[in-house]
């Protein structure tokens, strides 16, 4: 179990330090939000995130607005807000509504927008990992100075051949592009041990001649560093970089899962004591960096944020019956011409 | 850049095959920035049927990419690069080695415009070379047509001229959506043929009318086309009179081009080197059966490859499993007749 230590802020203003904090409780709110909207019977399906939220917070304030490319997967709903997705647009996603960015066609935590540079993805693990280094190798060959690539998967997205292939080819040809693997112990139902005789997935890093880095995934400034980091030395030419950070899924894998079936409660009890979200409050405010009562007024705002992107998006439509046959090519599309 | 030319007009040039995937891959590195071609062997070798000779020396390994022996991520990475606005045209050595990419085909390349309502789009093309009769065994002859067209948002030509295979993937390489592109790899140097000058398109989706005829109508595609053409032309001289449709682009594929020829002709039959369950010609006949029964005067007949895995390597085995064009007469005669 790890402790409670003191902040180290590694640079970071106390703005930043709360925005980290207030990402961090908006990431839980809404993720817990679509489990409740589940068991309520209002949507079909959601996916946890619970446990990745220093991770994922962390890793959004290293990424650049406006410059940088994010290829997600589904489980970054907290890196997704952290880049500039709102809760409204988050809640259309799991209410798959006509506004949604993909129009209620993917499943809940898939977003895409071109506006915030976050690639399209499907559910098909370690899929989106050569897109990303299809779009670092568009970078490079346009000299455009300054950008990356940030891609993040789970552990058992390790697995894939795509994984290895696409890190092989950014690191053949030295692209801008950060591999952040968010490991949370879990591939649904089977632990790290049965993915992988070595469980230490930085030190791939080795194989490829790339930097690899391990780092405390409950711990979003310790993340941020690591990021910011990578991401820098990709920016100006240092090539990839291999990030494994170190978390844990308290939820099961989604709504229709039952990880009771196959790991205990006490072993998510023993990890839930070292819950990211409570410990970053405690060390912020024992920092004075956030009072008892600013950490309760932010998370009232953050409730009510939440509260009002459900009604909000609740109240609008599903895409009309006919945008099925839309946007399958361009233009009006028949298979007989 | 010399093309290799037997025969040079003011208008067009007569090329093979190869020489016209050549020639217009090289335009389109010449003529947009924003191409780049991708695959394994095809920089410093210049491909192994030297379609991209020399194309590294003149464009640079920037854009004439030597990539890792792994098929998944040539397309996986190519499909990135055309979400980010890029033009690539990714090379799978042989059709035979593809099916390790066709999640990234099947399930993004052909998803990526839908499944983001049109905010992410992929204009890319997959070039790859099919087929047998080269005595290519099981891994270099397989035709993969049937394994795609199954999948909207994808589209897949397959032309047998010079002429065709130019206009055609300049048309798929200005397509904003994803191109499956096949060359049958026997007809690379063996079919030669007039080719315009200059940059031209011919649309995705029209089938082309080879030859006229009125007692049945014969759709094709490939290599088979060619065979199917001289099996027609021979039996001329017997009064058997048929017309010869090479479909050119399987998906999407021209109904209005079999049907017109089905109703003039009232027999329908359909030749090619994939086998016949569940291949092309099963949806050309369904799709026949359901709009033109009543015009018919006789079952529709398949010509195809036997319902076995693969032509072998052995002189025997490929010859058993390919068709010929004594045979295609054969049937077509039969046809004819009924």
């Amino acid at each position: 179990m790890k402790t409670t230590s003191a902040l180290d802020r590694r640079g970071l203003s106390d703005d930043h330090l709360r925005e980290l904090f207030r990402t961090m409780l908006l990431q839980r709110q809404l993720d817990n939000r679509g489990f409740q909207l589940n068991r309520q019977g209002k949507v079909p399906f959601a996916l946890g995130s619970e446990g990745h939220e220093a991770l994922q917070a962390g890793a959004a304030l290293a990424f650049e607005r406006g410059k940088d490319i994010l290829a997600p997967y589904y489980r970054d709903l907290g890196l997704c807000l952290g880049v500039g997705m709102t809760p409204y647009e988050i809640m259309l996603s799991i209410f798959a509504r006509a506004a949604d960015h993909n129009g209620g066609r993917q499943f809940p935590n898939h977003y895409s927008s071109k506006k915030l540079g976050i690639l399209s993805f499907s559910s098909i693990l370690a899929a989106h990992i050569p897109h990303a280094v299809g779009a670092a190798y568009a970078i490079v060959y346009r000299a455009e100075k300054g950008r990356a690539v940030l891609c993040t998967c789970g552990d058992g997205t390790t697995s894939e051949g795509e994984w290895h292939e696409s890190v092989n080819f950014a690191s053949v040809h030295r692209l801008p592009i950060v591999f952040l693997v968010e490991n949370n112990l879990w591939a649904i139902s089977t632990p790290i041990e049965k993915q992988m005789a070595q469980p230490e997935i930085w030190k791939r890093a080795a194989g490829y001649g790339i930097p690899g880095k391990r780092f405390d995934g409950f711990d979003p400034v310790e993340t941020y560093a690591c990021v910011k980091e990578a991401l820098e030395r990709a920016r100006s030419g240092g090539g990839p970089t291999l990030l494994e950070g170190v978390c844990y899924r308290f939820l099961a894998h989604s709504t229709d899962d039952n990880d009771m079936t196959y790991r205990t409660k006490d072993e998510v009890t023993e990890n839930r004591k070292s819950d990211p979200v409570p410990r970053f409050e405690a060390q912020l405010v024992e920092a004075g960096v956030l009072s008892e009562e600013e950490a309760s007024a932010m998370k009232r705002a953050v409730l009510q944020e939440t509260n009002d992107a459900t009604d909000r998006a609740e109240a609008m439509p599903f895409p009309s019956a006919t945008d099925l046959y839309e946007n399958i090519y361009e233009g009006a599309w028949q298979p007989w011409q | 850049m010399a093309m290799t030319t037997s025969e040079k007009t003011a208008s067009s040039q007569t090329m093979n095959n190869v020489e016209a995937v050549r020639a217009t891959l090289y335009e389109a590195l010449k003529n947009d920035d924003r191409v780049v071609i991708l695959g394994e062997d095809v920089g410093a070798r210049g491909n192994v049927f030297l379609i991209t000779k020399d194309f590294i020396d003149e464009f640079g390994p920037t854009r004439v990419i030597d990539t890792p022996i792994a098929e998944a991520s040539i397309v996986g990475i190519a499909v990135g690069m055309a979400m980010e606005g890029l033009r690539p045209i990714a090379e799978i050595q042989f059709a035979d080695f593809i099916y390790p990419s066709f999640n990234q085909i099947v399930g993004e390349a052909a998803k990526t415009r839908y499944r983001s309502n049109g905010e992410y789009t992929c204009p890319l093309v997959i070039r790859t070379p099919y087929g047998g009769g080269v005595r290519g065994a099981l891994s270099h002859s397989v035709s993969i047509e049937a394994l795609f067209y199954h999948v909207p948002g994808l589209k897949i030509v397959a032309p047998a001229f010079p002429a065709d295979v130019k206009g055609l993937l300049n048309a798929a390489i200005d397509d904003p959506d994803p191109v499956l592109f096949l060359e049958h790899k026997k007809t690379y140097r063996l079919i030669k043929g007039d080719v315009p000058n200059g940059h031209y398109t011919i649309p995705i989706g029209k089938a082309n009318v080879l030859k006229e005829g009125s007692q049945l109508s014969v759709v094709s595609y490939g290599l088979y086309v060619h065979w199917a053409l001289e099996a027609a032309q021979s039996l001329e001289a017997e009064g058997v009179s048929v017309e010869v449709i090479d479909l050119r682009s399987i998906r999407p594929m021209d109904r209005s081009a079999i049907l017109q020829s089905v109703e003039k002709t009232r027999k329908l039959l359909v030749i090619h080197e994939d086998n016949k369950f569940g291949g092309i010609g099963a949806e050309i006949s369904a799709m026949v059966a359901e709009e033109a029964l009543f015009s018919l005067d006789a079952p529709i007949r398949r010509l195809c490859a036997p319902d076995v895995p693969a032509m072998g390597y052995a002189e025997t085995l490929e010859h058993e499993f390919m068709s010929s064009p004594a045979k295609m007469a054969a049937t077509m005669r039969d046809l004819a007749r009924f």
